[in-house]
């Protein structure tokens, strides 16, 4: 099965990849929200993948009985996912002022903090 | 029976039975003290008349618990605090050694003069909005990633101050500083990104997170597991997040939009934790890694001194030029990082020191230089050696500072670096060190020389409506006291340089940070 989740991980590497070479920001953002799950699943699938056999430790014994799923990547992947969205969240809102600030989402033309017509500094003292 | 075997478990084998001792609570504070004391500010930001009152004390008693940690680690070796009670590796540990408490002392340092800049500079739309809070949740998040003993904890401190980072970048919201912050944050987000893949691998290879667990089994799984993927991954994650060429164009774009404050504190300290991931990462992980990665990351430090210093040449906005200094100096700290041998890393670790409190008070001065002369651009200010001497004097030492002139402190991490280069071999390492030093003394200099020795202009019409304001004395005496620290280093490195040198004597041989987080099993 980690196979499978290998193949699927690159090819969410791969579109994510393609989005954020765009120029336009909004394309970039999709690439940021699908490159952030490419991660999680990622983690995931590097913990190893075990199915239906939940990481509780029964009364009577000290260790659990067989092979569990690892809990300790999901832990990550919950952490990840957090901070993932919070931040897609802001830099949608950030994207979306910016397109009412400088009327376009187009990264070519946002040069408001770096003037293309910017005067040299002066040549001699 | 069954009960009876459940009461049998060896709990000491799993849990910490101590309870923590006093000064291990040292370990915590630089984390635990800005979480809690931000959130208090944040409760009481309607107080805006409190909120400055209230956050210089905070960094106070923040300064004074990072002196405290830097004395208890330099006088007894690396201490670790491990959270939850569970025994490492199974608990987060945070552990302080002599890289991490030493800049997180000058990180201490850096805010409270910041702190105290700020009273002058940050208007009451500033304070509403919430930029003392975001400040101590700032120092958090960088005191978190310099203390922290699991690279998955690492990654999240990192988001911690990213995510204040952006609170305080688009504070104010001018048209500038959301161009600004829209590049820094994609930017980072992508380099933090970058890092959480290459920790996913790890923990796949590993099996682990704690840094001093990883350190142990590298060796073991050296000749089967792909760690120079790692290694690789790493140096381009933290490269991003120090602006190393080529992946530094987000931090001249954005570095100057914020309030002048925002970006004293950015170019004092975000980049250094980058610089600081990537020693603790290459250098203490994956040594031999490092070594086969050694030719690139000194040509990539070369490439990054010369195209910062380049950049800072071509600007007439000093905000901009001081963007591109910034970017120079990273090249340094990857120089040494490159060589790999501990003198070279020593002067990294000084560097960095010597970064964070020169950039920060570059920046400072920049924003005292726009109030007495009512511009920030070069083609603008002139006369201020006329109105204001003592300006003069400190922007002199700065300057000297910067281009690694004496009696700054950028003399001896240079001194070290071109020793290590020259003791490896890599001569033209050396001449790049020296000729960006030169060419920073031109970039800098020139500053000197026109904003204060240029004769102004009969000033009519339009110019003689930039009026120029009153500069606070309190303004003025953050950056008196940014300049101690840096003429002191500058006339007396001993101190700095011996601390840096423990710093990277632990990164080069682990085994006392080792030793510090598994005490059980190393002496057994």
């Amino acid at each position: 099965m980690e196979t499978a989740f290998s193949a699927l991980v690159g090819i969410f590497f791969a579109v994510a990849v393609y989005l954020l070479l765009s120029k336009h920001i909004i394309r970039i953002l999709l690439g940021a929200a699908i490159l952030g799950n490419a991660v999680n699943l990622l983690i995931f699938t590097a913990g190893r993948l075990t199915r239906e056999v939940p990481p509780i430790i029964p009364d009577t014994l000290p260790i659990p009985a067989e092979a569990t799923a690892n809990p300790l990547p999901q832990a990550l992947v919950l952490t990840a996912i957090v901070i993932s969205f919070s931040f897609f969240a802001f830099l949608l809102v950030l994207t979306y002022r910016a397109y009412q600030e400088l009327g376009t989402d187009d990264t070519e033309e946002m040069r408001v903090a770096e003037p293309v017509d910017e005067e040299a500094p002066p040549m001699r003292y | 029976m069954a009960t009876v075997e459940h009461t049998e478990t060896d709990l000491t084998v799993a849990m910490i039975t101590e309870p923590a001792q006093l000064v291990d609570w040292l370990v915590i504070a630089p984390v635990a003290l800005p979480l809690i004391l931000g959130a208090a500010l944040l409760m009481a930001r309607r107080r805006t008349a409190a909120q400055p009152v209230l956050a210089i004390a905070s960094l106070a008693v923040l300064f004074a618990a990072d002196i405290g940690l830097l004395w208890h680690v330099l006088a007894n070796g690396p201490a670790v605090m491990t959270m939850g009670r569970w025994l490492p590796p199974f608990g987060i540990s945070f552990v302080a050694d002599a890289l991490g408490a030493t800049l997180v002392a000058t990180a201490g340092l850096v805010s409270l003069v910041c702190g105290f800049f700020s009273i002058n500079s940050v208007n009451f739309i500033g304070q509403r909005y919430g930029f003392y809070p975001f400040l101590l949740l700032m120092m958090a998040g960088v005191n978190g990633s310099f203390l922290t003993g699991d690279i998955f904890n690492l990654y999240v401190w990192f988001e911690v101050f990213l995510i204040a980072s952006f609170g305080l970048i688009i504070l104010g919201s001018g048209q500038r500083q959301i161009d600004g912050a829209t590049k820094y944050a994609i930017l980072n987000l992508v380099a933090t990104t970058l890092f959480l893949i290459a920790t996913g691998y790890l923990y796949g290879i590993f099996g682990t997170l704690n840094m001093a667990d990883i350190a142990r089994k590298a060796p073991e799984l050296r000749s089967t597991a792909p760690l120079m993927t790692l290694a690789t991954l790493y140096l381009v994650a933290f490269g991003m997040k120090a602006a190393a060429f080529p992946l530094n164009f987000w931090l001249p774009a954005s570095y100057h939009t914020p309030r002048i404050v925002v970006a004293a504190l950015f170019a004092g300290l975000l980049t250094k934790v980058g610089v600081y991931a990537l020693l603790r990462t290459l250098v203490m992980l994956f040594p031999p890694e490092r070594s086969v990665l050694s030719t690139l990351i000194i040509w990539l430090a070369i490439a990054t001194m010369l195209v910062g210093i380049l950049g800072a040449l071509a600007q007439s906005d000093i905000r901009r030029m001081l963007g591109f200094v910034v970017v120079s100096g990273i090249g340094f700290m990857l120089a040494g990082l490159g060589l790999g041998d501990p003198i070279g890393i020593a002067g990294t670790v000084v560097y960095a020191v010597h970064s964070m409190l020169v950039m920060t008070a570059l920046y400072l001065l920049a924003g005292l230089m726009r109030r007495a002369g009512g511009s920030y651009t070069l083609n603008r200010l002139t006369g201020l050696y006329r109105s204001h001497p003592l300006m003069a004097g400190a922007t002199l030492l700065l300057v000297f500072a910067a281009a690694g002139l004496p009696p700054g402190s950028g003399l001896w991490p240079k001194v070290m670096l071109v020793q290590a280069s020259l003791g490896a071999g890599v001569w033209w390492l050396a001449l790049a060190i020296l000729v960006t030093g030169l060419l920073t003394t031109l970039a800098l200099g020139r500053v000197f020389v026109l904003a204060f020795w240029r004769m102004p202009e009969e000033k009519s019409g339009e110019a003689a409506t930039i009026e120029s304001q009153d500069v606070g004395r309190g303004t003025y005496l953050a950056v008196l006291v940014l300049c101690v620290p840096i003429a002191l280093i500058g006339v007396w490195p001993e101190p700095l340089i011996g601390v840096a040198q423990q710093a990277a004597a632990g990164l080069l041989d682990p085994g006392s940070y080792v030793g510090a987080v598994f005490p059980l099993e190393t002496t057994q």
